[in-house]
């Protein structure tokens, strides 16, 4: 879509959401994606969704992207006899698999702190919990390796995104993922702030899932294991014997 | 152009892919060997997960086998009772191999093992290598030389279970093929090599095969062992990438080929020389990475994977 017709089209929705009668006046919040699947096709190299909506007067707008929760192992590596081994291994339970956040003005601005750690905004209000005993200081080291770990992966975003308002009202951001964002489904969180309190919110939901023959090659590996594996030698077999025609007669 | 791989989880080049497949195409078609033990680090070196590498390489195994086999059946060069034993023991090795594998995974060793394995085996078929071809060289400028004795008597044909493989012109224990095979499997499964270059050389040494039934033989046994991890694999540890393996196979197609043309014209110790070198080489890349401090000592994986 070119981007003028994505912004004409985006602006008659926005007004359509701001002046639908019931909708505006019940709600001080009103958002909505301009898709709400994304499709991770063979070629799929990132992609980025636009969010807008909708408050009802003045206020500030922050937009958390959560992907679906995942139990995520970090390791740590030491030397062993002149060689680096995996020696330590701690699991936080249920993390997200990714993480983004946006805002209207610097968070500090806007939001206090006690709030933005409730809400879990910023990615150092992330909770993030051990599976097992793990003493506090360890739990500080590999939180730490973690988050560095998804931020150099791209699956963490550092930095804070743009909210952009039209006029007083109207609001929009776009939120990017890249190449290897996890497929499964999102939660897009959205708060209305003023006088650094949440007004309001409102999740949106997103799926990011992989569509066509990886999908299928994927699920069908997973659900039919042992069909896939005598599949998977069978192709193989044939390409070796097709490969092998040519030279018959040699 | 890139391509995403299903089961790696991640989008790779189709270039990249295909220039993998026809390096070392070419040099199995120019050296005869499987070329199983160049891609597999090869793969991990592109950034394919290690779990992944392996069990995909046992899968593009398979095809390159096949035609392998093809090739040296139309010429009679293949022992079929020899293989059928062997084969006994590469399915149970690579039985025992996977299993073996999916506990290295579980504990999030398989990195490790993978690279140490590789660095062991390459290091000392490296050097093998080197020393026999170089002495082959110098043996070829000073006419002469003395000469291998046809047969040798080893504590090997002292052992039971003796059985008689005309094709090989052998009255053998069946112990020794089965063991030999038994290892190989276990190879297989954990580093995703067809093993042929433990085979070969075993064969021709240990067990005093014909030289010329040999590389049919391995190969036939290999297809099948092979085929047997790409099952077990994809069964035990889902970490078999058919996708990955058919680019693979379309380059090492290519790659074969041209590598039997060029092949022909070069002399048979210098190309031995050559492929000693390289094998070195990786062994050399391997053992440096796993000695050098990581950028980052911490990894993050998802729980219960590689």
């Amino acid at each position: 879509m070119s981007g003028r017709r994505l912004r004409a089209a985006l602006l008659l929705a926005v007004l359509a959401l701001a002046f639908s009668p019931g909708i505006a006046r019940a709600q001080a919040l009103v958002a909505d994606l301009t898709s709400h699947l994304v499709a991770i096709t063979t070629g799929f190299t990132g992609t980025s969704v636009v969010l807008f909506g909708a408050t009802d007067g003045a206020g500030d707008v922050i937009v958390v992207v959560r992907g679906p929760e995942r139990d995520m192992s970090v390791r740590r590596k030491s030397k062993v006899a002149q060689i680096w081994v995996n020696t330590r291994e701690v699991t936080f339970a249920q993390a997200p698999s990714f993480y983004s956040v946006a805002s209207s003005r610097p968070l500090d601005q806007i939001a206090a702190q006690p709030m933005r750690q409730l809400q879990q905004i910023g990615l150092e209000n992330l909770r993030l919990k051990t599976a097992g005993t793990v003493s506090p200081e360890e739990t500080a080291e590999f939180r730490e390796a973690f988050l560095r770990n998804q931020i150099r992966a791209g699956l963490y975003v550092p930095a804070v995104g743009q909210v952009s308002f039209l006029g007083s009202r109207l609001f929009r951001t776009t939120i990017s993922f890249p190449r290897n964002v996890p497929t499964g489904t999102y939660r897009v969180e959205v708060f209305l702030v003023r006088d650094k309190a949440v007004v309001t919110g409102q999740t949106v939901p997103l799926v990011i899932s992989e569509i066509g023959l990886d999908a299928e090659v994927h699920d069908f590996a997973d659900r039919y294991a042992l069909l896939y594996g005598l599949i998977a030698v069978l192709l193989a077999v044939v390409a070796g014997w097709l490969a092998s025609l040519p030279f018959r007669h040699s | 152009m890139d391509i995403y791989l299903p089961i790696a989880e991640l989008s790779v080049d189709v270039i990249v892919l295909l220039g993998l497949g026809a390096v070392v195409g070419v040099l199995s078609g120019i050296f005869g060997v499987g070329g199983g033990f160049l891609l597999t680090p090869l793969l991990i070196f592109i950034g394919i997960p290690p779990a992944v590498a392996v069990a995909s390489s046992a899968n593009q195994l398979v095809g390159a086998s096949v035609s392998g086999v093809i090739a040296h059946w139309r010429r009679g060069n293949v022992d079929f009772h020899m293989g059928a034993v062997l084969l006994v023991g590469g399915f149970l090795g690579s039985a025992f191999g996977v299993w073996l594998f999916a506990i290295l995974r579980r504990v999030g060793q398989v990195e490790l093992v993978v690279t140490v394995s590789y660095v062991v085996l390459l290091g000392i078929l490296g050097s093998i290598m080197l020393v026999e071809s170089t002495r082959a060289i110098i043996r070829q400028r000073r006419p002469g030389g003395a000469r291998r004795k046809l047969h040798q008597h080893m504590w090997i044909h002292g052992l039971p279970l003796k059985m008689r493989f005309r094709r090989s012109k052998l009255y053998i224990s069946a112990i020794v093929p089965v063991g030999l095979g038994f290892l190989v499997g276990i190879l297989s499964a954990i580093m995703g090599v067809g093993g042929g270059f433990i085979m070969v050389p075993a064969m021709i040494y240990m067990l005093d095969m014909p030289t010329a039934v040999v590389p049919g033989t391995s190969l036939l046994q290999i297809i099948f062992v092979a085929a047997n991890v790409t099952v077990l694999q994809a069964v035990g540890n889902g970490t078999v990438d058919a996708i990955l393996a058919l680019i693979l196979l379309v380059g090492g197609v290519i790659g074969a080929q041209l590598g039997t043309r060029f092949g022909a014209r070069l002399r048979g110790e210098q190309l031995r020389a050559l492929l000693a070198l390289l094998v070195l080489a990786v062994a050399v890349k391997l053992a440096r990475d796993l000695g050098v401090r990581p950028i980052d000592l911490y990894s993050v994986v998802m729980a219960g994977s590689a």
